[in-house]
């Protein structure tokens, strides 16, 4: 849908600042980027986190009395999707050394990592291969790749000030450190990464980077990495088994305490199945389809936060999910597009965002959770956003500066994803701006690891998004293509390690599930509530309503 | 929001695998299934068109043309009648990357049906991101590895030109093939990367970095204050004026 008449007058106020703005910026005349102080009081005042009911208690398991989004504590205060008196954990359908739950960019790095250290692997994912976030993150992955300007020293600082300096140093350390080691790494399996002509790989700002480290693939960051990471799996086919559209539901722990496997649900068949495995790591990601406080998001269509739920069950503490993360820039028109991520490079590469009036109102460059603070207020206290037919408010971004700024042609060139994107709605973004507003990103925190990627759990490891602390209270741009890479290149040999090391056999158990069944009832929650979700519910309510003999468990029919 | 009500909406016939609905006329065609009642398993993926889960071919009554989109991507229109094609047979031939090289040859062996191609150009009008495949089966079959990697960068996966191609090429994977030969072999290394990485093996940064993780909050704060920016329109020759961290 093409901007509407109303939208194209709006659009005149911006074309008649841009020129201006455009000698500002080649002048280098930035908006003040916010104090410290300013930054905290905006963070308080206008982020969703901040808002009454934003938080609530857990009212069992071992992070009891941790207060954060009332979606995800739902999911905690749920019962298991299977009865597990059911499950007979004698008939084991799949045996392995190492399980991998997820196949997303951490569970393949891991796969990788684990199948080179001797380890025979199996992925269980819930739809293909592939589909994940990674897979959507468009601009960049950071690392200080060029000692004439930057070093891991500045990485770290960067990461810490996003964080709010609440990020566990070691784990900071391990992802500053190895980020020039894991670009190096995907470098030599052939990924494109945008390069000079003589091979240097071209860098941009990010929001809250001191130096410009980011390194992209075009706009297609994330798929380029997770395309080929994947690829190089399937070459490997002989050691790193695929199991798709088999969720994990829950975690199987053995007699000694150590994680030993999982209980698998064929989505298409129904059926469960028992893996038995040495190690188990989990890698399934965040959870912006739980829609918290119905913000629209920007994640992958299976991005429910089942991790969460199964490694809580067995007894790892949760950290850093009071905080979560909200992308400033998600379409909100048109509206078929809306939640979907505008990648911050935009405003990497120069695209002011601006007011009703064309006006700049905030460093473009601030970090996300800022920046969408900014974007909150400029439209409610302020009530400068913009107005969308559909009853909706944005902000300006504008994309045309680019082509300005970089010569004709640069907008399609290095955004060529959203140049198509938008071309099918009828909107050139190369001459006209597009309209954002803040979208449910990312899962800040999660299940407690290491920089081992070990958890409490003797053979179960974390890696990726669906864990916790790196990032402290907010994650910077750039940062989770690298998690991923990082730590599921870590996760990967520690649990092939520990398969030759630490572990050892026994018998099977699924008393966790049947102890937080009885800790639920202890605590006085009744609940019909299952969980791990698995799948949104997009279910049409008139449809349900005429679907007289269908059965829901949870969302799913 | 994905399921909430649409009251007041034009509603607008469509056929889904050629039975009726009426759908509000602004959906896209993987709401437009879910509005019907669906619950998408296959079919759906990052809704945000680029996994390739959900590649769509429909036709107009009327019309011999086939057209094709992203589920997700594609805004319903009146009286499409339509299918996914969520999964198709594929040929995936096993590489060591260490061991082959950025040739025809290797294409050849690992491809051979790209020489099948009948050059009909159906594979191309089959893609819903506008590439043009057949010139980059056509870069493969001379064994042009840069112009196949950089034509088919864009490339979703979705799988649509491999289930219309006349001649039994499964396009997206020789142009997987084809960008990891270029990204590897082709393209200069960036020495700047592993001059790093050679550095921090060597413990360069080692004492910094321990020194700083140990730096209580306010200090941190204070340094975090008083790092150098970049600025944004600086060129790749700029350096910082303090060097100590270097």
């Amino acid at each position: 849908m093409p901007y509407t008449r109303e939208l194209k007058e709006l659009i005149k106020k911006v074309e008649a600042t841009r020129l201006m703005r455009v000698e500002k910026k080649r002048r280098g005349e930035e908006f003040p980027l916010l104090s410290l102080k300013e930054r905290e009081e905006r963070l308080r005042k206008y982020h969703p986190d901040f808002i009454e009911g934003a938080r609530k208690e857990i009212r069992v398991g071992v992070s009891k009395g941790y207060a954060i989004s009332p979606e995800i504590v739902n999911l905690l205060e749920a019962r298991s999707r299977v009865n597990p008196d059911l499950v007979d954990l004698t008939r084991i359908a799949y045996e392995t050394d190492v399980l991998i739950i997820g196949g997303g960019g951490a569970g393949t790095a891991a796969a990788l990592t684990a199948q080179e250290n001797g380890a025979r692997v199996l992925i269980a994912t819930k739809l293909r291969h592939g589909d994940a976030n990674t897979m959507m993150a468009e601009g960049g992955i950071q690392a200080a790749s060029k000692g004439g300007k930057d070093s891991p020293y500045y990485h770290y600082l960067d990461v810490l000030g996003g964080g709010h300096f609440k990020n566990p140093p070691e784990l900071v350390y391990t992802l500053v450190t190895e980020a020039p080691k894991v670009l190096a790494w995907l470098e030599n399996f052939g990924c494109m990464f945008t390069k000079s002509p003589e091979g240097r790989l071209m860098t941009l700002h990010g929001g809250g980077t001191c130096r410009k480290r980011m390194h992209y693939a075009a706009d297609i960051t994330g798929a380029e990495i997770m395309r080929t990471l994947r690829d190089e799996a399937r070459n490997r086919a002989e050691h790193i088994k695929v199991l798709e559209f088999s969720p994990a539901v829950e975690l199987i722990l053995n007699e000694h305490g150590c994680c030993a496997g999982a209980v698998l649900y064929n989505l298409e068949t129904e059926e469960y199945f028992i893996v038995k495995a040495k190690a188990v790591v989990m890698a399934t990601g965040g959870s912006g389809r739980l829609h918290i406080q119905g913000f629209m998001t920007t994640n992958h269509y299976g991005a429910t936060g089942d991790g969460l739920v199964l490694g809580y069950r067995v007894g790892v503490k949760l950290c850093f999910l009071h905080a979560v993360q909200y992308h400033p820039t998600g379409v909100v028109f048109p509206e078929q597009a809306e939640g979907l991520l505008i990648t911050e490079k935009f405003r990497g590469a120069g695209a002011n965002v601006l007011n009703i009036d064309g006006e700049q109102f905030v460093n473009e460059r601030e970090p996300r959770d800022v920046e969408s603070s900014c974007f909150i207020r400029e439209c409610t206290k302020i009530g400068k956003g913009i107005p969308t037919p559909t009853g909706r408010v944005g902000i300006w971004l504008d994309s045309p500066m680019i082509d300005i700024l970089m010569g004709e042609g640069a907008v399609k060139r290095e955004f060529p994803g959203k140049h198509i994107l938008f071309k099918r709605y009828g909107i050139d973004i190369s001459k006209e701006p597009m309209l954002v507003y803040p979208t449910l990103h990312y899962q800040n925190g999660g299940l407690e690891y290491n920089s081992k990627c070990e958890t409490s759990v003797p053979g179960f490891f974390s890696s990726g998004e669906v864990s916790g602390g790196v990032h402290g209270e907010n994650r910077l741009m750039g940062n989770s293509l690298l998690d991923v890479c990082v730590f599921g290149r870590i996760a990967g040999i520690s649990a092939s390690e520990y398969v030759k090391g630490k572990f050892k056999d026994g018998k099977l158990t699924l008393d966790h599930v049947r102890r937080y069944h009885k800790e639920l009832e202890q605590a006085g929650i009744v609940t019909d509530r299952v969980a791990p979700m698995l799948l949104p519910d997009y279910s049409n309510p008139p449809v349900r309503e005429r679907q007289l003999t269908a059965h829901y468990l949870g969302s799913i029919r | 929001m994905e399921g909430k009500t649409r009251e007041r909406e034009e509603l607008v016939p469509i056929f889904i695998m050629g039975k009726r609905y009426e759908v509000p006329s602004s959906l896209t065609i993987q709401k437009a299934m879910e509005y019907a009642g669906y619950q998408l398993l296959r079919g759906c993926g990052c809704r945000g068109g680029i996994c390739g889960a959900c590649g769509t071919v429909y036709r107009f009554p009327g019309s011999y043309k086939i057209e094709v989109g992203l589920a997700c991507q594609t805004v319903v229109q009146p009286n499409m009648y339509l299918t996914q094609i969520p999964f198709f047979p594929a040929t995936k031939s096993v590489y060591d990357m260490e061991k082959i090289k950025p040739n025809i040859e290797t294409i050849v062996k690992h491809y051979p049906e790209v020489l099948r191609c009948l050059q009909c150009n159906t594979c191309t009008k089959s893609c819903p991101m506008d590439i043009e495949v057949m010139d980059y089966v056509a870069a493969a079959m001379r064994g042009d590895i840069t112009r196949l990697a950089e034509l088919s960068f864009d490339c979703v996966m979705c799988g649509l030109c491999t289930s219309r191609c006349p001649a039994e090429i499964c396009q997206y994977n020789v142009a997987i093939l084809g960008r990891r030969l270029y990204g590897k072999y082709i393209v200069p290394k960036a020495e700047h990367l592993a001059q790093m990485v050679n550095e921090i093996q060597k413990g360069k940064y080692e004492q910094m970095l321990r020194k700083v993780m140990d730096t209580d909050e306010e200090a941190l704060k204070k340094l975090y204050n008083e790092r150098e920016i970049e600025p944004e329109q600086a060129g790749e020759d700029w350096t910082p004026k303090d060097k100590t961290y270097l």
